[in-house]
């Protein structure tokens, strides 16, 4: 039997294996998916201050650092049965808006526009941010730059630092920001709307007015029929920062609304010998195996389940962005895992209106900024919606606080299960006798597992930082990104 | 077990402690060959960092022996004594070291038969508790 | 002059390195006029056969990030170094194990029976546990071996230089970056970042006089904006953190946790920490004294927070 292995899969986060199987004949004997690594944070924070975890568990993943951040933060609220004040949940929410921004930024511009904008059969030295910026124009690149940079000046004045933040606290936030960086803010917050904007127009005009793509994006090798999750607010729209889980099913119907507390009633996770994450799933449909299908409990948790979930954007904008998305795709769910690029540009453009009506609230420079919790903490559960999937933090201590057990299901797990069945289906669908394996047929492959979780940030403080370089590779008509490319390569 | 020899470091402060080991030489007090002395200033000169350096490197158990609160040369040195070893045995208890295994006594130089009791006393200790679990990491 | 041959890599990362490797904003033009990316497997399509196939030391510089957790790690060190000219430790996990090191106060079964058994939500009524060769139908797939202890990277393979900092701050990154361009490398073995010294002599918050009678926890208290937060009784590890970061954490009122590492020369920051808080306590009755050390719920996992691998100790017994 033939083996082929791409090792490691690349701009994604985390490392990550893939190995095709093949029969005699040529075609898919069958795939897999590992990923190697395992770092035991549920079990080192045993014995750990509870109001260390923001902090702590943060270091899971310094991708979205945030969103660990705010799960913890929100579940040493319950923990220690303490409400925030007002302006605080605000300036979170804030904060986690802006990241939001920053993070599709990223991941739309520097993982997944190079499958579209290069075609995923360019070769892998231009199918980079490099070649996404020669091809769509430097003002756009220019643009990515900016919102990014912004974005992140937002999250360390609200948060204290740029990466890994130290700002939360049971019952609120360390500090409090003021007028001056509040109209800053305001004034991100709107160019921010812009750029959503514009991204999405981007998207209309290189991917939806091109038919290959479309059909690319509706074609069988990319459709996956599984649940939906998502959180969303008191009116079932979307929210990233808090309200109850919802799960609806592969027809769109509710399947089932929970509030964080009572997560252990639906989801459960499956162990498998050959890698060391687990496969989470929906326990009242029960653990089927790496199927699809209403009969099996495998759900997804990205920016299209979180739109599939729901009933509709809290913004206007968005709104509209979604009422569009689902009337060109042939209505509600969508099960075609590439419109997940599309999803997040329209989750993109919620959470820049959402920033905008957070930065201009009367409330949000208050100094009233923390409650101090005075009962005693036992036990606390939260969820917040991580760019890459619901994200549940669950702690028990004793009375002085320290941590007993900690539980967590991190983003990128919910999707483990159903990205490794795209990977597997697009092996299947493109890998076939007599057919050549060529690079672009890999990175095809690749692409299949991108919409859910590629996410390197990194990717993007690097590349469109080079952007200023690109100036001179741009008028040299594209010679020096070549040989930028080939000094890549 | 039953023949193992415990390594022991003893820290001794040169104004009290040292001269009361002296002392139990001296008086020929037998007290356990187990003990290393290390004769330093005073007990406020044991840094945390000589104590783990110690285990570290093989010692089962550690000593650190001052003079009487209020008798210190520097005046304020065993104080300062008082004050980081319960802390860090706390600290080491929490990496798996038995509390017991750092022990702080006050000796003054007239006590020669203390210090003999103290030395023999605590390498009963380690002896119980066996060999530190200090190995080669994996 | 011949451009400059940089690969970067992550090991057991958390990927905040890898965004912080390369955050230095416009300084990147710079940068980019003067070096090529020669391996980056986050950023760019590149596979691991493509660092095989390099010349010994025909890498300028390695900036690599990630503590050493398995066997892949293990391997990916051994071959850079070889591959490399200077190696450096880029940020706190590659430094000195980092917070994803407080994994040493327990061992690899330990983690697996709480990640893949206890955990309330996990289902595995078999007890299956990842394995590292594993026979599937159609073939055998391994996994890297999980170690029990996490390694630092100097303790793997030859480090010429540290950057500290979880992440390391731009300014820092920036400062090792232009050693390196400008070819002024300072000896072999240094920490590179602004300061030699403690955290505290770039704190604006004022200090007075260090006497404590009790330490607080950060969500029992609202501290007081402009003063010291270790005189306040917090547990501010600026004391005994080598400066650099301009105090970030103290500025956002959050006591500094230890992320740049020790001061220069000294050898455990844990140790280090120790000895600074037990001289502030404001007693001399051992009662009292007892009373206060009791404030600190977890001082191992407080005092060696960024750096127990790196400890004199390296790792928790465990009988
Ligand atoms: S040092 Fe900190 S930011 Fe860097 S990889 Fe480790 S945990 Fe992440
Ligand atoms: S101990 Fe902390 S708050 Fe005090 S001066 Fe040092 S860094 Fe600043
Ligand atoms: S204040 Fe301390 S923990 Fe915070 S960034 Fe600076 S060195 Fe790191
Ligand atoms: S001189 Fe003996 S303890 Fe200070």
């Amino acid at each position: 039997m033939k083996r082929i292995t791409i090792d490691p899969i690349t701009r994604l986060e985390g490392h990550g294996k893939i190995t095709i199987f093949l029969n005699e004949d040529g075609s898919v004997a069958n795939t897999y998916l590992q990923i190697p690594e395992l770092r035991g944070f549920e079990k080192f924070c045993e014995g750990r201050p509870a109001e260390d975890m923001p902090q702590i568990t943060q270091r899971i993943c310094g991708v979205c650092p945030e969103a660990h951040h705010m799960a913890a933060t929100k579940a040493l609220d319950d923990l220690f049965h303490v409400e925030p004040t007002s302006t605080a949940k605000k300036l979170r929410e804030l904060l986690y808006s802006s990241f939001y921004v920053t993070d599709h930024t990223t991941h739309f511009y520097i993982l997944a526009a190079p499958d579209f904008v290069m075609g995923p059969d360019a070769p892998p030295a231009e199918r980079n941010i490099l070649g996404v910026i020669a091809k769509v124009g430097l003002e756009l690149g220019g643009a990515v730059i900016n919102t990014r940079k912004q974005n992140h000046w937002v999250i360390q004045t609200i948060g204290g630092r740029p990466i890994h933040p130290c700002f939360g606290l049971p019952g609120g936030v360390s500090k409090a920001i003021n007028e001056e960086e509040r109209a800053k803010i305001e004034e991100i917050a709107k160019s921010s709307v812009e750029f959503a904007k514009l991204s999405l127009k981007v998207f209309d005009d290189v991917v939806l007015k091109n038919k290959d793509y479309l059909n690319l994006i509706l074609s069988d090798t990319f459709t996956q029929k599984t649940y939906y999750m998502g959180l969303v607010d008191k009116n079932n729209k979307v929210n990233f920062y808090d309200g109850k889980v919802r799960v609806v099913d592969p027809e769109g119907k509710e399947f089932i609304k929970y509030a964080p507390r009572d997560y252990l009633e639906h989801v459960a996770e499956h162990v498998e010998p050959w890698t060391y994450l687990k496969f989470p799933y929906l326990k009242k449909v029960g653990w089927k195996g790496f199927v699809e299908g209403k009969n099996s409990g495998v759900y997804k948790a990205t920016p299209l389940s979180r739109l599939n979930a729901a009933d509709g954007m809290a913004t206007p904008l968005a709104q509209k962005e979604y009422e569009k998305m689902y009337s060109t795709l042939g209505g509600k769910p969508a099960h075609y895992t590439l419109a997940t690029h599309w999803a997040r540009l329209i989750e993109l453009l919620y959470a820049a209106e959402r920033m905008v009506e957070l930065s201009k609230d009367p409330e949000i420079t208050s100094t009233d900024i923390r409650n101090i919790p005075t009962a005693t903490p036992d036990e606390g559960v939260a969820i917040v919606e991580a760019p890459r999937g619901t994200l549940t933090h669950h702690y028990i201590t004793d009375e002085r606080g320290v941590i007993k057990k900690c539980n967590l299901i991190v983003g990128t797990t919910n999707n483990h299960a159903p990205l490794f069945m795209s990977i597997k289906k697009a092996a299947e669908d493109l890998i076939k006798p007599g057919i050549e394996i060529t690079e672009g047929l890999l990175n095809h492959i690749e692409m299949s597992w991108r919409p859910y979780d590629p996410c390197m940030s990194c990717a993007t403080h690097a590349l469109p930082g080079q952007l200023p370089l690109e100036v001179t590779i741009y008028d040299a008509q594209g010679n020096e990104l070549k040989k930028l490319s080939q000094g890549i390569s | 077990m039953d023949n193992f020899e415990p390594r022991i470091v003893a820290f001794c402060c040169n104004w009290c402690s040292y001269a009361g080991a002296d002392l139990a030489g001296t008086s020929r007090i037998q007290y356990s060959p187990n003990i290393r002395v290390i004769r330093v200033m005073c007990s406020g000169r044991v840094n945390p960092l000589f104590v783990l350096k110690a285990l570290s490197i093989g010692a089962d158990g550690v000593l650190i022996l001052g003079c009487h609160p209020g008798d210190c040369h520097y005046l304020e040195g065993n104080y300062k004594t008082l004050r980081r070893i319960p802390l860090l045995k706390k600290m080491l208890k929490q990496l798996g070291i038995e509390e017991e295994r750092v022990r702080l006594e006050w000796i003054s130089a007239s006590e020669g038969a203390k210090f003999a009791e103290v030395a023999n006393n605590f390498t009963q200790t380690i002896k119980n508790l066996g060999p530190s679990s200090l190995g080669p990491f994996k | 002059m011949a451009k400059l041959k940089i690969a970067l890599y992550w090991a057991a990362s958390c990927g905040g390195c890898e965004i912080a490797t390369l955050a230095i904003g416009d300084k990147i033009l710079k940068l980019a006029e003067v070096a090529d990316i020669v391996f980056w497997p986050v950023g760019m399509d590149f596979k691991y056969a493509d660092v095989e196939n390099m010349a010994d030391k025909s890498v300028d510089v390695c900036l690599f990030n990630g503590a050493i957790r398995n066997e892949e790690n293990e391997h990916m060190a051994k071959l850079l170094r070889a591959k490399s000219k200077i190696m450096i430790a880029y940020g706190s996990c590659a430094y000195e194990g980092c917070i994803p090191g407080l994994a040493n106060f327990y061992n690899r079964q330990m983690i697996f029976d709480r990640a893949y058994i206890e955990t309330p939500s996990t289902d595995n009524p078999e007890k299956i546990f990842p394995q590292t060769k594993v026979k599937v139908p159609e073939g055998e797939l391994e996994l890297p071996e999980l170690y029990d202890t996490v390694k630092t990277l100097a303790q793997t393979v030859d480090v010429d230089y540290f950057i500290p900092g979880c992440p390391p701050e731009e300014r820092t990154t920036w400062l090792a970056l232009e050693a390196l361009i400008e070819g002024k490398l300072p000896p072999k073995g240094t920490v590179i970042s602004h300061s030699v010294k403690a955290l505290c002599e770039e704190c604006p918050r004022t200090r007075e006089e260090k006497k404590v009678k009790k330490f607080y926890r950060p969500y029992e208290i609202i501290p007081d904006p402009e003063k010291c937060l270790l005189e306040q009784g917090f547990l501010c590890y600026g004391i005994a953190t080598r400066g650099g970061c301009e105090a970030l954490c103290p500025q956002a009122n959050m006591p500094c946790t230890g992320c740049y590492g020790p001061v220069e020369g000294v050898v455990d920051q844990g140790a280090h920490f120790l000895s600074a808080l037990s001289s502030i306590i404001d007693s001399n009755d051992p009662e009292e004294i007892q009373r206060i050390i009791d404030d600190i719920p977890d001082p191992a996992g407080t005092f060696y927070r960024y750096s127990l691998p790196d400890s004199l100790l390296r790792r928790a017994r465990i009988k």
